[in-house]
């Protein structure tokens, strides 16, 4: 593993990717989404959310990398909230 | 009666998954965990955070890559998809003409991309090229070489006479899966020629073009070979799109940390774009 060059925040990340997906798949077996309409202008189904919740977690932390000298630690702050509010009203 | 649940056949998957596995999200994580390091070789990396991205975001090089990109596939957009329409349009619906056309239509496609480059590196030369000959034989001050604008000129043109078959076979493919009712219907009414087009053609070719349009999209952000073969990326850094961009700071100048952030900048535009249109794609399909 050592030509991947892992570091500490890069295993957590990727862990913690890992550990969403897993939940997500579990989650589905136990009770199966049925797509609905929430604040999004489509409808979705929950792995959609999670996509979307994800993918603009993504910019938001690019934003604040590329264009203000904010800590990232508000960025995930941020996409965190973000994320719970997409999977639940999105 | 119960219906049995057998997950099994998942498992008839999983020769997929290990192999997008290790060719796609393997080598993707690797440059995850570049784009957050300093690395000289296997054993020295320093960890340096966003720094990478900080880095490239503010960087004017890849902000005006960027604006090229993006007005690249603006005008390829732009011509490319009413003129593969158009074309579709007028093609013969049966018969050897129609055969001829699909034909010829798809020589550009089978053409590899370096080919492409070099053929209109040779066809735009004032010199020895018959189109740059032409051009300055009748007036005209074309250099591709020298005139950012000639160069961007023909490096769309290129573009455009090697995609527009495409667009053209998708929506030929798209008209002909239109039932003749409609067009007896419309006959009927004594419909114009132009409403046919507006009220029955058009909206039967939306999936087709949306499509056409993801696909052009894609094709036409991660253009790289052509304008290398073309222009090199000049005059100046006129043509000199984002993949050249990458390909310079990755190979050229071996910084890997940068490209590292680089790339995965560029695969989160790319996978916006195309989630996108998926999404229209999909919804257009439901409200059907």
């Amino acid at each position: 593993m050592n030509w991947m060059a892992w570091t500490l925040p890069t295993a957590v990340f990727f862990i913690s990717i890992a550990v969403i997906l897993i939940c997500m798949t579990v989650y589905e077996i136990k009770s199966p989404c049925v797509e609905r309409k929430g604040f999004l202008p489509i409808e979705t189904t929950r792995g959609d959310r999670l996509f979307i919740g994800l993918l603009a977690s993504a910019y938001i932390h690019l934003l604040f990398a590329g264009f203000s000298e904010m800590s990232l630690w508000i960025a995930l702050g941020i996409s965190c909230v973000w994320l719970a509010i997409v999977l639940r009203w999105g | 009666m119960n219906k049995v649940e057998n997950n099994k056949a998942w498992f008839l998957v999983l020769p997929v998954v290990l192999l997008v596995a290790f060719s796609a999200v393997v080598p993707l994580m690797t440059v995850v965990n570049y784009s957050v390091q300093d690395i000289f070789d296997v054993n020295t990396a320093y960890f340096v955070g966003a720094e990478w991205y900080r880095e490239i975001l503010q960087d004017p090089r890849l902000q005006d890559s960027l604006v090229r990109q993006f007005i690249f596939s603006f005008f390829v957009l732009l011509i490319e998809i009413p003129l593969g329409i158009a074309v579709a349009l007028m093609m013969p619906t049966k018969g050897r003409g129609a055969s001829l056309c699909l034909i010829l239509l798809a020589i550009p496609l089978l053409i590899p991309l370096n080919v492409v480059g070099t053929i209109w590196q040779v066809f735009g030369r004032t010199d020895i090229g018959l189109f740059g000959w032409a051009l300055t034989s009748i007036g005209i001050d074309y250099n591709y070489a020298s005139n950012p604008i000639d160069a961007w000129f023909t490096v769309l043109l290129m573009d455009v006479w090697h995609w527009t078959s495409l667009v053209a076979l998708l929506c030929y493919s798209g008209l002909r899966a239109i039932p003749d009712a409609y067009y007896q219907a419309a006959s009927i009414d004594r419909a114009s020629g132009w409403a046919i087009f507006r009220y029955i053609q058009l909206p039967k070719l939306q999936s087709v073009l949306v499509i056409g349009v993801l696909l052009r999209f894609m094709d036409s952000f991660m253009i790289y070979t052509e304008p290398f073969v073309l222009t090199g990326g000049g005059p100046g850094n006129s043509t000199t799109f984002l993949s050249q961009t990458l390909t310079q700071m990755a190979i050229g100048q071996f910084d890997v940390g940068p490209a590292a952030a680089f790339s995965l900048i560029y695969f989160l535009i790319v996978l916006l774009v195309s989630w996108l249109f998926f999404t229209t794609i999909s919804h257009l399909d439901k409200a059907k």
